[in-house]
């Protein structure tokens, strides 16, 4: 029989084995799956998580993919870690994707090795805008930050389709709801030519490094995690929770803003209203199978990016739904959810009484 | 003969590398007040589990009233008449007392009316209660009330009663002793779980006592002294603190006409407080749960902003609208008085933990990172001076037993060489032992010329260590008068009448 036991203290291999669990328990379900579609398992598998490394396309794919994944969710966990829910990270998207953009359409045709920092100045600072509403909303009437930031998600993309539809309209472009093509030194310098894969990738690997830094080494980090785990103690040791807050909506929000700029000026090269295709969402998976640990979202986010860039081929290949990506990430959240409880807890096999007794000790 | 109600024979219970309980063996009679002594860690409260169903004994069998007895959950305790009074409450805070006790007892007993039983129990055991309070609004006394009716409702043959008395004042506990002597006469047992020797001595028949997990001795109370039954729980002579004169100096805290609203929608409204305290001495506030020391402690720490800047005057510094940091630069240290979740982060390590309150006085971070190799080496001198039992540093505050985590708490904040301690019930549910080491550390730190303000329920405590004393009730503080001056029946009269006790440690 099997028994779930509570354990005395949390269990810090298994907080770290158990992602890793996740992903076993992940590619064994897509398997299974494959087989009721009547496809052949591994080879679907090897499509999804292998295929997509062996060329150079595919691993520079892999890193557009991975960039606004690993840059949303590096902020959203420094929050997710003070127990401040920033769910709004797909509308702070879109709109540092508008806030970018709409510096490089201002100043057409012109630019210069200015263009390109101004443009992601400008979505940072748009996306910390639109994260600043539910900072204050929470901030000034306590309202709850969750629903505020979601729904601001919705507001957000109608805005961006609003003014591609209106007045960032390619002039030229008949009629269609798209924003000129950028000049080319409003778009990203590439890592590798004849590739899409961009700087953007870079400043996710330094954004990693930051938090990283943040969150072990520096007061606020500290005052954060305190906040997480125990409100009142970070009351007593005279943390202001309105000042986390704000500090953690403006991060994940400029991240997100960033992560937004990026996406229109790399891989897309100009405003479309399809610009937000789900990384925001994604993004929580992410920060959640990484641990809240900016290494940890690094490895998620380029394992996330291979279910999108698998997902592709698989449906190609293979002719499956397009929703397999979905269904991959779906598996993820779903097994780390479910295997989570061992962090906590042992698994006890029988009720079996201990034969040798331990050693006298002071009880708890 | 009849059977004894109760028969533990030959109980042991192991966990990972712990031998909790080892082969306890002893009875209660029907009608019997039975005492189980024993320090924390002794494994009474593993023992008690046991018996109530929620854990179930490795070897060893129990019987009741002759029938033997295993119940595999509380629900089966229950259905043979054992009820439990937790010393953790288990109630949700955003229901009310009545929803509350009627997801805890057995489901029949909800039919009917009540709410009129409720009351009816609470008056005839002279239990204060209003069945329609929301819990999250109630001190912990009136949580423990609930917690008590809720167990006496069902009126069970053997009721167990881990520490009660250690959040009542002294007039309710003599009433709960009245409730549990009349209990008793009407033929229920008792099985009572403290380390409170005074009480035990007033009002238990029998005595098991425990350390480490054995049985060490049994007694009737009556026959010893607090002392010796202290050094059997503790297997040591027990010392107790020696106050010795020592000058009094200038004022370093003091509160002019210091009132705040209350946050909570029942709380209660420090109004117009004024205390001084000075260098050397150690000023206790007496008094019932709920009657604002919640408030008072968070307006002293800075949780809550005075109205006035000169409220509060910290070492002569107008600090009633600084927080809590500007306030512990200006020389103040504070112990909360709920140790896991406001004194420390349960799931955070004892170096972070140390870090917490240490930041300013400690100096502990540098252009905003904290110096951790500092941090450190601040948490090893605690463990080490203060003698807190842990694997080390890297531990969770949340798997220190109370006594050891308070230790820790008064460690941190004493070692920061504080000029004011602001300490409230830096005793609450520690074992003998480890209050009398705090309690040492107190007076010890007294005589170094801090002026230290503790709000203790615990008379005993106050009567032992404070130089002077005044008592708070509902918001207000009465003038401080020295402890010579003084009787704990005269505190109890202005807490709210109460019965003459003496101190485990003045006797022998």
């Amino acid at each position: 029989m099997l028994r779930l036991e509570p354990r005395r203290e949390p269990s810090k291999t298994m907080f770290y084995l158990t992602p890793l669990l996740a992903v076993i328990l992940t590619l064994l379900a897509g398997a299974v799956l494959f087989a009721a579609l009547g496809k052949p398992s591994l080879y679907g598998l090897q499509l999804i998580f292998i295929e997509p490394l062996q060329s150079a396309r595919g691993l520079a794919e892999l890193t557009v993919k991975a960039t606004p994944l690993i840059l949303i969710a590096v902020g959203l966990a420094i929050g997710f870690r003070g127990g401040i829910w920033n769910i709004g990270a797909e509308g702070q998207f879109a709109l540092g994707a508008v806030g970018g953009s709409s510096v490089a359409l201002a100043v057409y045709p012109d630019g210069g090795p200015w263009l390109v920092p101004l443009m992601c100045c400008a979505g940072i600072v748009s996306g910390m805008v639109w994260a600043a509403i539910p900072a204050l909303l929470k901030t000034s009437f306590n309202a709850n930050e969750i629903l505020v930031s979601l729904m601001l998600t919705y507001v957000a993309i109608l805005l961006l389709g609003m003014l591609v539809y209106g007045p960032l309209r390619d002039p030229e472009g008949l009629n269609f709801p798209e924003s000129r093509l950028f000049q080319t030194s409003a778009t990203l310098p590439l890592l590798w030519e004849g590739t899409r894969a961009h700087i953007g990738f870079l400043v996710a690997l330094f954004a990693v490094a930051l938090a990283w830094v943040l969150l072990q080494w520096h007061l606020v980090g500290f005052a954060i995690k305190v906040l997480g785990q125990a409100p009142r103690a970070a009351r007593f040791a005279g943390f202001s929770a309105n000042r986390l807050v704000w500090i953690c909506f403006l991060i994940s929000g400029g991240c997100a803003g960033l992560a937004g700029t990026f996406e229109a000026a790399g891989p897309v090269g100009q405003l479309v209203p399809a610009i937000p295709v789900g990384y925001g969402f994604t993004a929580i998976i992410v920060a959640f199978l990484g641990r809240l640990h900016p290494l940890g979202i690094l490895i998620a986010g380029l394992l996330l990016a291979l279910t999108y860039i698998g997902g592709e081929t698989a449906q190609i290949t293979m002719t499956v739904p397009s929703a397999i990506t979905s269904v991959f990430q779906g598996f993820f959240l779903f097994f780390l959810l479910a295997v989570d409880v061992l962090v906590t807890h042992r698994i006890r096999f029988a009720s079996s009484r201990r034969a040798a007794r331990p050693v006298l000790q002071p009880a708890e | 003969m009849t059977p004894p109600l109760l028969e533990i024979d030959g109980i042991s219970k192991s966990f990972p590398a712990v031998l909790a309980n080892d082969d306890i063996r002893f009875s209660v009679a029907s009608g019997e007040i039975h005492a189980i002594l024993g320090e924390n860690g002794a494994g009474k409260s593993t023992l008690v589990k046991m018996i109530y169903g929620l854990m179930k004994p490795d070897t060893g069998s129990m019987r009741l009233a002759g029938q033997l007895y295993s119940p595999a959950r509380p629900s089966e305790a229950r259905a043979r008449g054992v009820g439990m009074v937790f010393q953790h409450f288990s109630l949700f805070e955003a229901m009310t007392v009545l929803e509350n006790i009627a997801i805890g007892i057995n489901p029949e007993l909800t039919k009917g009316d009540l709410r009129g039983r409720i009351v009816e129990v609470s008056t005839a055991y002279g239990l204060k209660l209003d069945p329609a309070r929301i819990v999250g609004t109630l001190s912990v006394g009136e949580r423990q009330r609930v917690e008590i009716v809720r167990c006496l409702l069902q009126s069970p043959r053997l009721i167990i009663m881990d520490e009660p008395t250690s959040v009542l004042t002294p007039k309710e506990a003599n009433v709960l002793f009245e409730t549990l002597r009349c209990l008793a006469s009407e033929g229920s047992s008792i099985l009572y779980i403290s380390h409170k020797l005074e009480e035990i001595r007033a009002l238990c028949d029998h005595a098991t006592v425990l350390r480490g997990g054995r049985v060490v001795g049994r007694c009737v109370p009556r026959k010893e002294t607090a002392r010796g039954l202290a050094e059997m729980m503790m297997g040591a002579a027990l010392l107790p603190p020696q106050r010795e004169a020592h000058p009094i100096g200038e004022i370093r805290l003091q509160l002019r006409s210091l009132s705040i609203a209350s946050e909570e929608p029942f709380g209660v409204n420090l109004d117009a407080i004024d205390l001084d305290v000075r260098s050397g001495e150690i000023v206790g506030i007496a008094g019932v749960a709920g009657n604002g020391q919640t408030e008072l402690m968070s307006a002293l720490i800075g949780e809550r902003l005075a109205e006035h800047a000169e409220a509060i005057l910290i070492n002569g510094v107008e600090a009633g609208l600084k927080g809590p940091n500007p306030r512990r630069a200006l020389g103040t240290c504070f112990v909360p008085e709920e140790r896991l979740g406001h004194g420390t982060a349960p799931d955070m390590s004892l170096t972070e933990n140390a870090t917490l309150s240490a930041i300013v006085r400690k100096s502990l971070t540098a252009r905003g990172f904290i110096k951790t190799p500092v941090a450190a080496a601040f948490a090893d001198e605690i463990i080490a001076d203060y003698n807190v039992k842990t694997g080390g540093r890297d531990h969770l505050a949340r798997s220190l037993s109370g006594g050891n985590l308070q230790k820790f708490i008064m460690g941190r904040e004493i070692l920061q060489a504080p000029s004011v301690l602001i300490a409230s019930q830096p005793t609450w549910g520690v074992d003998a032992g480890a209050a009398a080491s705090i309690h040492k550390a107190l007076l010890r730190l007294a005589k170094s010329g801090t002026a230290i303000l503790v709000i203790s329920q615990d008379l005993e405590e106050l009567f032992a260590i404070a130089t002077r004393i005044c008592v708070i009730a509902n918001g207000r503080i009465t003038e401080p008068k020295p402890v010579e001056t003084l009787t704990i029946d005269a505190i109890g009269m202005a807490m709210g009448g109460q019965a003459p006790r003496r101190l485990a440690y003045a006797e022998a």
